[in-house]
């Protein structure tokens, strides 16, 4: 299993906010697990994906010069939860940044309603840092293989594939 | 500018927030470390949102100096904070009740330096002088 929390990166507005989304799936084995008959999106891989989203606004910031690593959560409410079919919106606000990391603030939203929102600290550390290898990898909010969700646009929309779709032919269709 | 109190109060808010602990617990002589369970990370944290309550710049070790006991320092000897490094420490950590620490001048016990008293005074002088 890939650690990508985050199905498509959907805005950046450099330095200010983030916006990613989570398509919520049975076919995630884990929610056959969580919980049996009552299958729900877990609320920390929720919170992972508000990670990565809020990871990469900060990252960016410095054009990925730092590995952003999750620090502390020092507050999460969650109010909802999610179920397969949803669409996780994650809308992350830069609160603060500076040379040792930053802090973002995360809203998870379903529709109209929010599911849950929370404020999330990163560090930075660099690849010579010493401590670098004393740190669990998992906790690193981003390697390369997460950036590849910042590529997903490059295969279109699929709305239009070959130029010979048109409204007519596929109405149902509407990705924009 | 703010009263000891007022200061007080807000940093009383932010560590109960930064460190899930009660407000009533935030007492002026609490130690950060040993009564509220702060761990290095929070230290970050704190720091933060000092800066953005008092609206003031803490550079990076100025309140919390990391490595205060690491080898090299030449602070201690055989795990006992010696003259030299209380001097130091009283350089380093200005607002610290370093006389209390001085009694029993234990390597371990210099994480009970960091009390929420210093960080009332390590603030209220750093409004003073407009930092």
């Amino acid at each position: 299993m890939r650690w990508i929390w985050i199905d498509r990166f959907e805005e950046l507005v450099k330095g200010t906010s983030a916006r990613a989304i989570k398509n919520v799936t049975l076919a995630e084995d884990h929610l056959h697990d969580h919980f049996p008959g009552f299958p729900v999106m877990p609320a920390s891989l929720m919170l992972e994906g508000m990670a990565q989203t809020g990871g990469i606004l900060l990252g960016d910031l410095h054009d990925f010069q730092h590995i952003v690593i999750l620090a502390k959560v020092p507050k999460v409410t969650y109010h909802s939860w999610a179920v397969p079919g949803d669409t996780l919106v994650y809308d992350a606000t830069l609160l603060d940044e500076r040379p040792v990391g930053g802090t973002v603030s995360v809203r998870a939203t379903v529709g109209s309603w929010l599911v849950a929102e929370a404020e999330i600290v990163f560090v930075h550390l660099d690849d010579n840092d010493p401590e670098l290898g004393s740190i669990d990898q998992k906790n690193f909010v981003f390697s390369m293989k997460l950036m590849g969700v910042m590529e997903v646009g490059r295969a279109g929309s699929g709305k239009d594939p070959a130029g010979e779709l048109t409204d007519e032919t596929s109405p149902e269709i509407d990705n924009s | 500018m703010a009263t000891n109190e007022e200061i007080l109060t807000k940093i009383q808010e932010i560590l109960a927030d930064a460190l899930g602990a009660d407000e009533d617990e935030v007492s002026s002589s609490a130690t950060l470390v040993g009564d509220l369970g702060a761990e290095s990370i929070d230290f970050l944290d704190i720091v933060f949102n000092l800066e953005k309550v008092f609206d003031i710049k803490i550079k990076r070790g100025e309140l919390f100096p990391e490595n205060l006991a690491a080898d090299g320092e030449g602070l201690a000897a055989d795990g006992v904070v010696t003259e030299d490094g209380l001097a130091k420490l009283r350089e380093r950590l200005p607002y610290a009740n370093i006389d209390a620490f001085a009694a029993d001048p234990q390597v371990e016990n210099i994480q009970d330096l960091f009390t929420v008293d210093m960080l009332v005074k390590f603030v209220a002088a750093k409004q003073a002088s407009g930092e």
